[in-house]
């Protein structure tokens, strides 16, 4: 059975959907400026589920009225590293919850490896199971 | 199941276009259609009542207005035209209202929706240039992406070029700002402004600078009676008026005032009140059993302003 047909990389948010166009990235920002919260890009080439830092591509934005910031610092990004992982992620904060409150992809290496299920036999039948990058044994900058 | 990427796009955009313009100001077809949906008429308005003098200032302002109304309409029947360049300086003497039309300005792109939000962002040359080597660029960018939707407004624009300094970061932020001037057209607006001597001598060595902005707007020094309608206002604002003929005095105070270096137009004048009211504060506190009705509180005295320094040089001076 395949889990991920599209073998696209579903963390955050509409990733199930087709990426959204810069305009629809537009709204989104738009809508997380109306709630107040701070846009920041981040972008990596190992987007293992557990790898919760990416790299941060320049400072997150406080103090922002529009969006066309947001889309003009994710416009850079992608020209930067035009193959690894960007996404878009709005803090929160609120005193008490002070968290990422949106996070979007914005950009895709043009192939995906995915990830595989390693199973390791321990102790008998016992099996331990871990996810691991199919591009992770490759130095950075060359897994896309 | 799942769609492939990229196959709803086409249609996903002109849904969101179609959703964010504004559909009876889209079908306006008169001028007076566009200034109804975009109540820009009321802040022309005040700008009016607001603003003493300014004769040129306002008829520019009225004329790139009237453009913009226009452009609308021509955009209504499909008529392309390429978004105009709203990017302006403002020249003049200190104290000529130079930020306060840039805050009005703010609000009248907006009305006319040619800027977003209709935020002023004002800064200067510490705000934009950095310290050392490869701060400049993220501090520029970091202002531009807040006045973006708005106004950045450049007081003192001139600082940012040094050419004693050929290592001077300041062309650096120059030059980011060149970039998204011409890039982001409908993104913001930037007003520089300044006093006009040095002003075209940033020009003159920045013609690049100078071939994008595409007003330029003198701002000319106020006459004697235009400043006491400011200083009016300016004492009605604060619930102060003059009392018997101390107008007449501070009249007199302001022609002296005009002639002496440092003068600041509107602030000079601003101050001036400012002092007279510490005057009348300090005429009221030596009386400590005195009742005091609304009258005595809200009046500027003759002698308040007759004790200001500038009468007293003129005494002494023959």
């Amino acid at each position: 059975m395949m889990t991920n047909p599209m073998g696209r990389l579903t963390q955050g948010q509409f990733s199930f959907l087709p990426d959204l166009t810069d305009a629809e990235m537009a709204l989104q920002v738009e809508y997380g400026l109306g709630k107040g919260y701070a846009w920041s890009v981040e972008y990596t080439d190992d987007p293992h589920p557990r790898n919760t830092y990416w790299d941060m591509y320049g400072m997150p934005m406080f103090d922002l009225k529009d969006a066309a910031g947001v889309v003009m610092e994710v416009t850079g990004c992608r020209k930067a590293f035009p193959n690894h992982y960007i996404r878009l992620m709005a803090f929160d904060s609120t005193r008490g919850v002070e968290s990422i409150a949106m996070s979007i992809i914005v950009n895709r290496p043009k192939n995906e490896p995915g990830f595989m299920l390693e199973r390791q036999e321990v102790n008998g039948r016992s099996l331990r199971y871990t996810t691991r990058g199919y591009g992770a044994d490759r130095p950075e900058g060359e897994r896309g | 199941m799942y769609s492939i990427p990229g196959q709803v796009k086409a249609q996903a955009v002109a849904e969101t276009t179609a959703a964010g313009g504004d559909n009876a100001l889209a079908a306006a077809r008169t001028v007076a259609e566009v200034l109804a949906h975009s109540h820009v008429e009321p802040v022309l308005q005040e700008l009016d009542d607001a603003l003493v003098g300014l004769a040129p200032v306002k008829a520019r302002i009225r004329d790139i207005a009237a453009l913009l109304v226009i452009d609308k309409l021509r955009l209504n029947l499909g008529l392309a035209a390429q978004a105009p360049s709203l990017h302006m300086c403002f020249t003049g003497n200190p104290g000529t209202g130079k930020t306060t039309v840039a805050m009005r300005m703010a609000e009248i792109l907006h009305r006319l929706g040619y800027v977003r939000k209709g935020h002023m962002v004002a800064v200067t040359r510490d705000d934009l240039v950095g310290q050392y080597i490869g701060h400049t660029a993220p501090k520029t960018r970091e202002v531009l992406k807040k006045a973006m939707g708005g106004v950045l407004f450049i007081d003192e624009a001139y600082y940012l070029y040094r050419p004693e300094n050929e290592r001077d970061y300041g062309q650096e932020a120059i030059e980011i700002l060149l970039q998204v001037m011409e890039n982001q057209r409908d993104d913001l607006v930037v007003i520089l402004a300044g006093y006009k001597d040095r002003m075209d001598t940033f020009f003159q060595s920045n013609p690049g600078m100078s071939s994008r902005i595409a007003h330029h707007l003198d701002f000319p020094d106020y006459a004697v009676g235009e400043l006491m309608q400011i200083s009016q206002k300016m004492l009605g604002d604060q619930n102060y008026r003059f009392g018997q003929g101390a107008a007449k005095v501070f009249e007199e105070y302001l022609t002296l005032r005009i002639g002496q270096p440092h003068f600041a137009n509107a602030r000079s004048a601003r101050n001036a009140l400012e002092r007279a009211r510490l005057r009348q504060a300090s005429r009221l506190f030596e009386d400590r059993d005195r009742v005091l009705t609304v009258d005595d509180l809200t009046t500027i005295e003759e002698r308040d302003i007759r004790a200001s320094r500038v009468f007293q040089q003129v005494k002494a001076q023959p």
